[in-house]
């Protein structure tokens, strides 16, 4: 076991860790920060996206002993004072969720993507997004939701 | 052509209102079954046959035991008193159908790769997985059959010996002088179709945890369901616990598609070791594991047959299944492919009808229904061959379909079920107007005559399906277990806000959203001032939960109807306390007036719960159920075209256009109506061009995680062009027909179309799903030699 | 899901990842983690120790070394692909880095990951071996380089020895050439059915020469030599396109059995020597 210290949502958290630990499951289970999903095994649906230090990234696919000394950022670190982050915002606008199950690593993919390329067009958005799946929308009002974020009218 | 639509349209109902789902989901404060934990709480691991086809000489499972954090272990054989009955199959088709005994946990034999056999139960989710694989089995494998055709041969291994055969069924239904036609048809053909398997893949995974309490015997089961009631009855049958002590819960789902309208082997383990053990238990499914031990969808070979004339009158149809229903029978494995059993015919008036179907056990995952349940098999056959008809003859696939299509309304179709209303040409002309079908039409020939090397195809798909499931008679005299109903509860309260209890269980579809539309509206009453409560045994009436399409046009109909008791009640209060009579109140958008005064329901719903001034004889409270079993199906239709362009020498297709014009009755929310579209038609598109479930000849899932089952991406996928048309049903006052499904009814057969128009000039005229570069590029090569 | 229980340790310096590698059997570096995570998870290995590099910052670099570009081992693809240094001087690694995984995936492998793990269907070996890079290695003995074509050895298999860590990649600039990089996959985010990489230096309206790798098309990268050969006397590109099978051994599986490959190989080898040509 190692001790760690990672600061989620701005608040820092010292923990004994098994190294196996998944960041992933350091968030939910250690910290009780269950609004990032897991929906597979293999890396690929994006459902277990954060920040980590502002940049997006599959916790599935992190040891929680790996960001020892790091910043990450979950959906529950987006609102600040209740109010919504303009990508909540925007996706609640869009009708970009149906069961929500994915939208938490949809909503921080775009977050990070927003901060890369301010003014993607569709395609962009579309390739930015390739690490995420869906299966409730069919992608259209997800991309309608990034596209309005970053102030396309849609 | 449609009439009326009772409930007054324009404030809310039609309104794209922005969703009351969406506040906890995206905040990450939703609650689904992975989210929630309980003190004391300890974790349940399975372990899985790694054959497709076993006898299970020798289950040890001491070495798990032994492990640290390991509380229990269980074979199949130490649980096999706890199962008073098999893994329920609400359906069974024919009196010689065969059953086999579902356990949970399997016995003597596994029947395929994922089929449970030991359970573990341990501290952590990790200490059970560590000890999972510490238990001992010895396996003596059996040879294993994995093809329903080759099930059926003479001399096939077979899957359940005690009966025999592979086969378990054959289902069958024959209207008009069919073979008459065929004889005398001008031009008949014969398509052979395959429906590969699928895997519905949910984004979230099953889970499910069980309390339990002991003191009284009560537990309760919080699963990532569809149906909950039905998982209640089903599951007190299977493990003994007295349905009035047994609390299901469907929490935040993450989606189903069909494959959560089931009940697991997993939530009747959950449930007896809960009991047995007196300690809450929690077993969530990791995605490979869920690969293999969750319900898949398809997998069919179809036949059909076309009698027609010269002219391109379709006379007749034969059509003609074997469907792989996998080792066991779920829920509704049996009855899935009969649910499009009356619509091989499509959206077209032909005079006979033929539909035989035979089901088969093969050493695989059971499969049952995935979104469309039978609906999408028959749209595909249907409008694949329909294209085919127009090639054979010459002919614009478009003439043949406005040649064929019904028109008169109500219209009964050769299978004998009555249409209720629909305008297809409205549709079709919608749709080819959005498209700009001449203009497509022109780049295809001109990229024809240039010998491009992408080349440009057009598909359609003029859908009909069969939804809002069902009458509770029919489903009777088709042998389904239970009813088609459903049911709503609306408590006015008395300060004036509303709860509505559903018997539906959404999981992405809105309801509380569009249930909130619909009795706010008729209430008239703030939409935010109603509450609408689901998913919960304990709070919800008996209802059929959520599936088919059904929700809306029966559900919905419920609440409406429900919401109009509230009135007439009201009415009658008010009347009273007005001191006029009934004929002589006004109603608008909640408020009663009369004698020159008025009442709102908000303050109605006071005066009952006060109840110091009823009429005589009234009993107190401004509460109302009912319970809605619907008279007919419903009957949305569309017209969805896909634009494909094909890579002529690596075979990869792209779809660059795709436009879906449906006609799904009245709208509630146009909004949630186009996610719903969006959704279904991903879906269907990915039938056709990306997934498949492969198996090898040894029954091993070859795609065995999202790594190569290919669920697409948004970037893989185009945006879609929406219309609407909208002939209400008259057999509801909502004049709603249900949009679930239809997205995925219509897509696959739409793009496989356009997929064999780009190669026709080629010589292709045929080809299987998914249309991966790999098979385009075979089938020309194929036809060049 | 859950890996099997292994112990773990924060390399501070590449001699202190050498060392521990060394202080026990089966020991593996994690760099990235975006090859190694997901093999721990499905239980494909178990490993006894994770050697942890990500820490050392020193690893993480792209610099100007003349006539190469010397990058870190633990350089992200994300970085691989944004950096001004690579972008100008080789464009085709940073157009390859782009099209690796998905955004996320990019952020946190690593070139030098990438390239120790050797899967015959990542990006990185083929178009490092159409470069011509070289690769640093430090170990117990030392510092030794070894050029990319001899370090791949076969599939999830290269000369790296237990102790050893991948320090460094260097890639010669590219100068005045044409390239192309066509990965073909069935969704975005998937491996290479098949990618070609070709390089090629023209005059007067000729190719000199021609570098041009295969990825999944074998075991290893496949650097078509046949294929350079037949390019560039007489300037051949159908040619090139049928000798670029010359030494693959292409796999079949759920994205395509071996035979589709050899007539993808063949496509796409046409159609990248058309795009460098004329780029």
């Amino acid at each position: 076991m190692g001790q760690v210290s990672i600061t989620v949502n701005g608040a820092e958290h010292i923990l004994e860790l098994e190294p196996r630990e998944l960041l992933v499951y350091v968030l939910r289970e250690r910290l009780g920060l269950t609004g990032t999903n897991v929906g597979c095994d293999t890396s690929s649906c994006g459902a277990c996206t954060v920040l980590l230090d502002g940049e997006s990234v599959k916790s599935c696919t992190l040891l929680g002993v790996q960001v020892d000394g790091h910043e990450i950022t979950t959906i529950e670190g987006l609102a600040t004072n209740g109010t919504m982050h303009p990508v909540q915002e925007a996706f609640h606008e869009q009708h970009g969720l149906q069961c929500g199950y994915c939208t938490p690593g949809f909503i921080m993919a775009a977050v990070s993507l927003l901060d890369e390329t301010p003014n993607p067009s569709e395609e962009e958005i579309r390739h930015a997004l390739e690490g995420n799946l869906c299966r409730c929308t069919g992608y259209q009002n997800i991309v309608r939701a990034v596209q309005a974020a970053a102030g396309v009218e849609v | 052509m449609a009439t009326i639509t009772e409930l007054e349209v324009g404030r809310v109902v039609g309104a794209p209102l922005d969703r009351k789902e969406d506040a906890a989901l995206l905040t990450g404060q939703a609650k689904f079954v992975d989210d929630m934990s309980l003190p004391g709480m300890v974790w349940m691991a399975v372990v899985r046959s790694p054959y497709a086809h076993a006898r299970i000489a020798m289950v040890n499972v001491d070495g798990a035991l032994a492990h640290r954090g390991v509380i229990a272990a269980f074979s199949g054989d130490e649980l096999a008193d706890e199962w008073q009955a098999s893994l329920p199959c609400a359906w069974l088709p024919t009196e010689d159908t065969a059953q086999p005994n579902h356990r949970p946990l399997a016995v003597d034999e596994a029947r395929y790769v994922g089929d449970g056999v030991a359970v573990v139960i341990a501290e952590s989710r990790s200490e059970a997985r560590d000890a999972a694989e510490l238990v001992q089995i010895d396996y003596d494998p059996l040879p294993t059959v994995i093809d329903a055709e080759k099930a059926l041969e003479d001399g096939s291994p077979l899957v359940h010996e005690e009966f025999g055969t592979n086969r378990c069924y054959t289902w069958a239904l024959s209207a008009g002088a069919v073979e008459e036609e065929f004889v005398r048809a001008d031009v008949t053909l014969k398509e052979r179709y395959r429906q590969q398997r699928l895997i519905p893949n949910a984004i979230e995974p099953r889970g499910v945890i069980v309390q339990p309490f002991p003191a009284t015997g009560e537990l309760t089961m919080w699963s990532s369901t569809q149906v909950p009631h039905i998982a209640r009855v089903t599951l007190s049958m299977v493990t003994g616990v007295p349905e009035a002590k047994l609390r299901v819960v469907a929490p935040a789902v993450g989606g189903g598609f069909g494959s959560k309208l089931n009940v697991y082997a997993e939530e009747a383990l959950a449930l007896v070791l809960a009991r047995r053990l007196g300690r809450p238990i929690k077993w969530i499914e990791q995605r490979s594991e869920g690969y293999q031990s969750t319900t898949h969808g398809r997998d069919q070979i179809q036949e059909i047959e076309l009698a027609a004339t010269s002219e391109g009158k379709i006379r007749a149809v034969r059509a003609k299944l074997t469907v792989n229903f996998g080792a066991y029978l779920q829920l509704v494995t049996a009855g899935t492919p009969l649910l499009g059993a009356w619509l091989y015919s499509g959206a077209y008036d032909v005079a006979a009808y033929d539909f035989e179907c035979t089901g088969v056990f093969t050493n695989t995952t059971p499969t049952d229904a995935y979104r469309g349940a039978g609906r999408p098999e028959a749209t595909y056959a249907i409008e694949r061959a329909v294209d085919a008809l127009a090639r054979k003859l010459g002919k614009d696939p478009l003439e043949i379909r406005r040649l064929n299509f019904l028109r008169e309304f109500p219209a009964t179709i050769a299978s004998g079920l009555t249409v209720d209303s629909g305008d297809y040409d409205a549709h079709l002309d919608a749709a080819l107007e959005i498209l700009d079908h001449d203009d497509i039409r022109r780049q295809q020939s001109e990229r024809r005559e240039r010998g491009d090397t992408k080349q440009v195809g057009i598909g359609f798909s003029t859908y009909l399906e069969m939804c809002g499931l069902a009458p509770s008679r029919v489903l009777g005299a088709i042998r389904y277990g239970a009813g088609g109903w459903d049911a709503a509860t609306i408590r006015f309260l008395p300060t004036g806000t509303v709860q509505v209890l559903i018997g539906t269980s959404p999981h992405g579809q809105s309801h509380v959203t569009t249930f909130s539309q619909i009795v706010a509206e008729r209430l008239g009453i703030p939409y935010d001032d109603v509450e609408v409560l689901h998913g919960d045994t304990a709070v919800a009436p008996l209802g059929m939960d959520t599936y088919g399409s059904r929700s809306l046009t029966v559900g919905g109909v419920a609440a409406y109807h429900a919401a109009e008791r509230i009135i007439d009640k009201a009415r009658k209060i008010a009347a009273h306390q007005l001191e006029v009579g009934e004929d002589e109140l006004e109603y608008e958008n909640g408020t009663f007036s009369g004698n020159g005064n008025s009442l709102t329901t908000k303050e109605l719903a006071l005066q009952a719960w006060t109840a110091h001034n009823l009429p005589d004889g009234m009993e107190p409270g401004l509460e109302a159920s009912f319970v809605y079993d619907p008279p007919n199906f419903s009957w949305p239709s569309g017209t969805h075209i896909a634009v494909v362009e094909v890579d002529t020498e690596t075979g990869d297709v792209d779809l660059i256009r795709y436009v879906a014009v449906d006609d799904v009755g009245s709208v509630i929310n146009p909004r949630v109506v186009e996610g719903q579209i969006h959704g279904g038609v991903a879906q269907g598109i990915a039938q056709a061009l990306w997934e498949e479930a492969v198996y090898d000849e040894d029954g091993n899932l070859v795609t065995g995680s999202m790594m190569n089952y290919m669920v697409p991406s948004a970037a893989e996928l185009p945006s879609y062009e929406l219309g609407r048309t909208e002939t209400p049903s008259p057999t509801n006052p909502l004049g709603v027909k249900g949009v679930g499904e239809t997205g995925t009814i219509a897509s696959t057969a739409a793009v496989m179309n356009a997929v064999v128009d780009a190669l026709v000039p080629f010589g292709v005229t045929d080809l299987d799903m998914p249309a991966t570069p790999e098979r385009v590029w075979r089938a020309l090569e194929e036809a060049r030699t | 899901m859950i890996p099997a229980p292994f112990d773990y340790e924060v390399a501070e310096s590449v001699e202190h990842a050498v060392e521990l590698l060394g202080s026990r059997e089966d020991a593996k570096v994690l760099a990235g983690g975006h090859s190694l995570i997901p093999l721990l998870r499905l239980r494909f290995t178990r490993p006894a120790l994770l050697v942890d590099i990500g820490r050392i910052d020193e690893l993480r670099y792209v610099r100007d070394a003349g006539d190469k570009l010397a990058i870190g081992g633990m350089t992200r693809h994300h970085n691989v692909q944004h950096d001004p240094l690579v972008q100008e001087h080789c464009p085709v690694l940073s157009y390859a880095a782009g099209l690796i995984g998905d955004p996320q995936v990019r952020h946190r492998g690593t070139i030098g990951g990438s390239l120790a793990h050797a899967d015959p269907a990542a990006d990185f070996p083929a178009v490092l071996t159409a470069l011509e890079a070289e690769v640093v290695i430090r170990g117990p003995e030392g510092e030794r380089t070894v050029p990319v074509g001899g370090f791949v050895t076969g599939v999830f298999d290269t000369v790296l020895r237990p102790q050893d860590v991948l320090t460094e990649i260097r890639v010669p600039k590219l100068g005045p050439t044409g390239w192309s990089y066509l990965k073909f996959t069935r969704r975005a985010q998937d491996w290479a059915t098949v990618g070609v990489t070709a390089i090629v230096r023209r005059s007067n309206g000729t190719v000199d020469s021609a570098a041009i790798a295969l990825t999944n098309m074998a075991p290893k990268p496949v650097r078509a030599k046949a294929a350079e050969q037949a390019l560039t006397t007489p300037n051949d590109i159908e040619a090139a396109a049928e000798a670029s099978l010359e030494g693959t051994d292409p796999p079949s599986d759920t994205q395509g059995s071996a035979d589709y490959r050899r007539h993808l190989a063949r496509v796409l080898v046409r159609r990248a020597l058309g795009e460098a040509i004329s780029s």
